[in-house]
């Protein structure tokens, strides 16, 4: 026994295991990426970006919201759209219970006015926690009323994308949404107002294929899987391992399909300076 | 002939051999007219029995005879509907994706141009064509030959069979999200005619990349989906046997489509299907297909882009408190 104590005794404990006594036990997060332990918040300090790997863990649209615009400017739209069930699809009704319950009542993506950096813009941000993010009637409708808001007042676009793909349970309805989207966007690049396109992970299917891929800039963050096939689909199809990064943000802009890889902490300020240059605005000082 | 047959159209089979083994008794020396009296009998019975198992097919049947490999493909239609087609190739950036044919055409009078997804008749030409799974590259050469119709003021028809966009290592790499995600924002502001015709698979993201448009057809039966009944299945009860139970669900059938408000008409195909008559078919879908053109090509371009984007606007269902 004794000969056990003076081993504890002399065996030095890492700093992070004696805060560990002091600290709830709660208040610790650890990295999926890296295993890095730290206390839960210098990750929220981090937006939720490992401070040790820079992994970028996947945050709720409201998170987004926080950090992107201007304190106390946020105003939500169309919070009263909701989902109906016009296929009849087995188990749907229950699952966008369940969807409710985790993510909140406003569906697979959250819309609405704000100003960043002073300027005025629209935004638009999906919630992965949602049914993955899954677009829908209610996805297709918030995003169109947002592009014609954005139109009719003519302010900026912003659209934080981060989603698996179409709903499966609205069929080809849900298909349609890139269409759908498609038309208003298109209209808008007609009058030459902004849209700057942010990719966070993953950003795959029928979003990827439409308005996610339509910005005029396509920011994504770093890790981010973007595709149109889902990895696993891919794997399947070709019968062997994807290669290390395939369809990361990094992949994609290796191959020209996105504009930049921006981390998440300059994602607010990278996207006003954006916005000012394509508004053919002064640079931020200016801009009070 | 049987080697294709479809397991529902088996019963049609046996009426079919008493056919033939009458047809050949008769050619053997048999008596004219008592062969002609039995076999007319024999004859209405298969065309009413194909005729029944057609108006009652499930929806996993549809899929089934949108995939029939003896379907009409879209070549067969440009072949069987215009006249002085001459096929285009290339993207001008990477390649020419033999998944998806196009080029210019003669359709009542007038010069339109033709894209559509092509599936290979035997294995040597799926190969070629990759099954008609289409890559970057072909939904870029199909956007490349509608913008050459929007300049020379010509219509564009869309003619789709695609089982969906084909994932693979190149197609990501070369940017397939991208590809149809510009498709879909050009189409919308396409200043010349767009009539898009499913014939056969309507794949998910690859089929609308070609098919948004001023009008959507679909033969009665093909079928449209955002993911494979297989796929659907595999997904949700992890099992892709109860595809059946997912093509019933996920609502793909043309008459399906037209409920929801996703198309525009449907086109009827000949009795026992497309593949039974294809020159039939094709007839049919001509003339549907000169009807939709005489009436856009009346509308001025300001009004076609603006019933269009409207068109996309109204679909999708939802409330609101
Ligand atoms: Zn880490």
């Amino acid at each position: 026994m004794a000969r056990m104590a003076w081993f504890k005794k002399e065996r030095k404990p890492r700093t992070s295991e004696r805060v560990k006594l002091e600290i709830p036990a709660d208040a610790w997060e650890k990295c999926d990426e890296c295993g890095h332990i730290d206390i839960k918040e210098r990750f929220v300090r981090a937006l939720n970006v490992c401070p040790n790997c820079g992994h970028h863990r996947r945050i709720s649209a409201q998170e987004y919201i926080d950090f992107l615009v201007d304190e106390g400017s946020w105003h939500e739209l169309d919070a009263g759209l909701k989902s109906v069930d016009p296929l009849k699809f087995e188990s749907y009704p229950e699952r966008l219970k369940l969807a409710v319950k985790k993510a909140g009542p406003l569906e697979a993506i959250r819309t609405g006015y704000a100003r960043l950096h002073g300027m005025p813009v629209d935004l638009g941000v999906m919630d992965f926690n949602f049914m993955g993010g899954s677009m829908g009637s209610v996805v297709g409708e918030k995003i169109a009323r947002l592009a014609r808001r954005s139109i009719d007042k003519r302010i900026p676009l912003i659209i934080v994308s981060a989603s698996g793909g179409a709903r499966m349970q609205e069929g080809v309805l849900s298909l349609m949404q890139m269409a759908k989207t498609s038309g208003v966007l298109a209209e808008q690049a007609f009058w030459g107002i902004p849209f700057v396109s942010i990719l966070t992970n993953p950003t795959t299917g029928g979003v990827s294929a439409s308005y996610a891929m339509q910005g005029d800039v396509i920011l994504a963050e770093p890790g981010a899987v973007i595709g149109f096939a889902g990895p696993r689909v891919i794997k399947q199809t070709i019968g062997q391992d994807l290669p290390a990064g395939f369809q990361t943000a990094e992949f994609l802009l290796e191959h020209g399909m996105v504009d930049a890889v921006v981390p998440r902490s300059e994602l607010r300020d990278t996207t006003a300076q954006l916005l000012r240059h394509m508004a053919g605005r002064r640079p931020a000082e200016a801009a009070d | 002939m049987a080697t294709h047959t479809l397991d529902f159209e088996r019963p049609l089979l046996e009426i079919e051999r008493q056919i033939e083994e009458l047809k050949k008794m008769g050619g053997a020396g048999g008596d004219g007219a008592s062969r002609s009296s039995d076999l007319a009998p024999l004859e209405k019975q298969l065309a009413e029995l194909r005729a029944e198992i057609y108006r009652k097919l499930t929806p996993m049947q549809r899929v089934q005879v949108a995939r029939h490999p003896k379907r009409p493909y879209p070549l067969d239609y440009i072949r069987l509907v215009f006249t002085d087609f001459v096929e285009l190739h290339g993207d001008r950036l990477f390649g020419d994706d033999p998944a998806i044919v196009g080029g210019w055409a003669r359709l009542d009078g007038q010069t339109v141009m033709i894209i559509g997804t092509q599936k290979g008749r035997d294995t040597k030409e799926n190969l070629r064509r990759n099954f008609g799974m289409a890559h970057p590259e072909g939904y870029r050469k199909a956007l490349r030959l509608m913008q050459l119709a929007e300049k020379f003021h010509s219509p564009v028809l869309t003619l789709i069979d695609i089982a969906g966009a084909h994932p693979g290592l190149g197609a990501e790499e070369r940017g397939q999200a991208g590809a149809i995600a510009r498709n879909l924002i050009e189409m919308a502001a396409l200043r010349t005619p767009l009539i898009a015709t499913v014939t056969g698979e309507g794949g998910s993201g690859g089929a609308l990349a070609i098919g948004m448009a001023d009008r959507v057809l679909m033969l009665e039966n093909s079928v449209y989906s955002v993911i494979s009944p297989e796929g659907c299945a595999a997904i949700l009860w992890k099992d892709a046997t109860q595809k059946e139970r997912a093509a019933e669900a996920l609502k793909l059938t043309a008459q399906d489509q037209l409920t929801l408000g996703v198309i525009d008409e449907i086109i009827p195909e000949p009795t026992g299907g497309a593949h039974a008559d294809a020159e039939a078919a094709a007839e049919i879908l001509a003339e549907a297909l000169k009807r939709h053109l005489r009436e856009l090509m009346k509308l001025r371009t300001a009004k076609l882009l603006k019933r269009r984007e409207e068109k996309y606007l109204s679909i999708g269902a939802f409330t609101e408190k």
